[in-house]
């Protein structure tokens, strides 16, 4: 087997056009993901019976069963409902609802770790819930859920590949186009994962540095 | 009008009661130790005072202000009253300097840029000035212990309370945070303590009390209390912590 990049080339717009979807999807997804985990981590932390069942089940539901089909139920079954989505939209909303998933149990982890004593000791010291939560609970608990919830963001711009099944136009979507016009399979899946390893490598140094600056504090080992 | 007054004060967890009637009163100035055994309702009473704990009956007046959870002006009532805790509750990801600040700038009691002096300033009073970089974990208990003194007092409390502050220490450094405590007591700041350490209670307070069973058994000047217990209870139990 000889191997020929050349062909690859003329379709280098092409690439480049499916990794920043590929980005914008995680972009999304992860923001998207984020707010319902926070949300969804103080109400079934502190919410009425009910919301903490509906958010129980909601994760259970989604942490359970595959991240494909829920795509698929939402791209190919709710337009049967009347609300019918276009594929990267529909991406976008059944990945977010995915991360978010993940997002609530990380967060609510990362808060049950803080020990009561200290919000009684911002309490005491006469700060608002909102100024104990913003200046004693977040960088604590960040730090406590950053490796789980930074490789779950991996585990996310990984599974963005997902929503080529729907035809939405990312990377891997991308990749199989060329395939089909060059038949060089090879090169082609080959380049295309030296990109999704490219854009982890490149989160993973962006989360390294975030890391640095952030959590300064010693920790007790 | 007495600085803390405590009228008949309840509080139960779930079925059981743990205090049972408190009254007690502190004036400007005083030193209140109150002991007792575990169980006996000592902290619970503490955390009363500033709301902490919900009480279920009596009432508690600070300043001549009703003390309730729910008060709309409970966060400003909070910052006349400091509370240092045994396990001492610093906070881990702020320097000592921002330990002692943050409270202060958050809630407007001194500029931004005055806040680096206040927090010399109070540490100087611990005996911690030249710690004002560090980390809380790079500190000893003791260190600890004094820094979160020295973050009560940059609010600059009109009341101070102690909850066993020195029975997480190692046996050695007890002595340094009950002379910051002493120092306090000579400056004049009213304090009510919880403790364990009976030479304070002796040497230091202006006023003992002994709760036993969620009731003050007895209350007094220590020296006499000390001396001449009138009930069997504080008698075995002042021979208990000989």
């Amino acid at each position: 087997m000889t191997l020929n990049f050349s062909q690859l080339w003329r379709y280098d717009d092409l690439l480049l056009h499916g990794a920043l979807l590929t980005l914008l999807l995680t972009v999304i997804a992860a923001v998207a993901g984020t707010l319902i985990g926070v949300c969804g981590a103080v109400l079934v932390r502190g919410g009425p019976r009910p919301v903490r069942w509906a958010i129980r089940g909601y994760i259970e539901v989604i942490r359970n069963t595959p991240a494909l089909i829920q795509l698929f139920i939402i791209f190919f079954v709710l337009p049967s409902l009347g609300l019918r989505l276009p594929p990267f939209e529909a991406a976008a909303v059944a990945l977010s609802i995915y991360f978010g998933a993940y997002a609530i149990e990380i967060i609510r982890a990362g808060l049950d770790a803080i020990p009561r004593a200290q919000l009684e000791a911002g309490e005491c010291l006469g700060l608002t819930r909102w100024q104990v939560f913003r200046h004693i609970v977040f960088l604590p608990a960040l730090r406590t859920i950053y490796p789980s919830f930074t490789s779950q963001f991996v585990l996310l711009l990984l599974g963005t590949s997902l929503a080529s099944q729907v035809s939405a136009e990312e990377l891997f979507h991308t990749g199989g186009f060329i395939d089909s016009r060059t038949f060089r399979s090879f090169e082609v899946y080959a380049v295309v994962c030296a990109i999704y390893f490219a854009l982890v490598m490149a989160f993973k140094l962006v989360f390294a540095g975030l890391q640095r600056l952030m959590f300064r504090w010693p920790v007790r080992r | 009008m007495a600085l803390v007054e405590i009228r008949d004060v309840h509080k139960s967890f779930g079925d059981v009661e743990v205090l049972k009637g408190i009254t007690l009163d502190v004036e400007k100035g005083d030193i209140v130790t109150i002991i007792g055994r575990s169980g006996s309702g000592k902290s619970t009473l503490l955390r009363c005072i500033n709301a902490l704990e919900t009480i279920n009956g009596g009432e508690i007046r600070i300043e001549g202000e009703r003390i309730a959870a729910d008060m709309p002006n409970l966060r400003q009532l909070r910052q006349r009253v400091g509370i240092v805790f045994q396990a001492f509750n610093l906070f881990p990801h702020l320097t000592v300097e921002r330990n002692i600040t943050l409270a202060p700038v958050l809630t407007g009691k001194i500029a931004k840029d005055k806040a680096r002096d206040l927090a010399r300033d109070v540490l100087a009073r611990v005996g911690l000035a030249e710690k004002i970089d560090a980390w809380p974990e790079q500190l000893s208990g003791g260190q600890q212990q004094r820094v979160a003194i020295a973050r009560c007092l940059a609010m600059s409390p009109h009341l101070m309370l102690f909850d066993e502050v020195t029975s997480a220490l190692d046996p050695e450094l007890v002595g340094e945070v009950l002379k910051v405590m002493e120092d306090m007591a000579r400056q004049g700041m009213t304090m009510i303590l919880v403790t364990h350490e009976m030479g304070f209670a002796r040497t230091v307070a202006t006023k003992l009390v002994f709760m036993h069973q969620g009731r003050v058994w007895e209350q007094g000047k220590p020296a006499e209390l000390f001396a001449d217990p009138r009930t069997p209870e504080l008698r075995n139990f002042i021979s208990s912590v000989k």
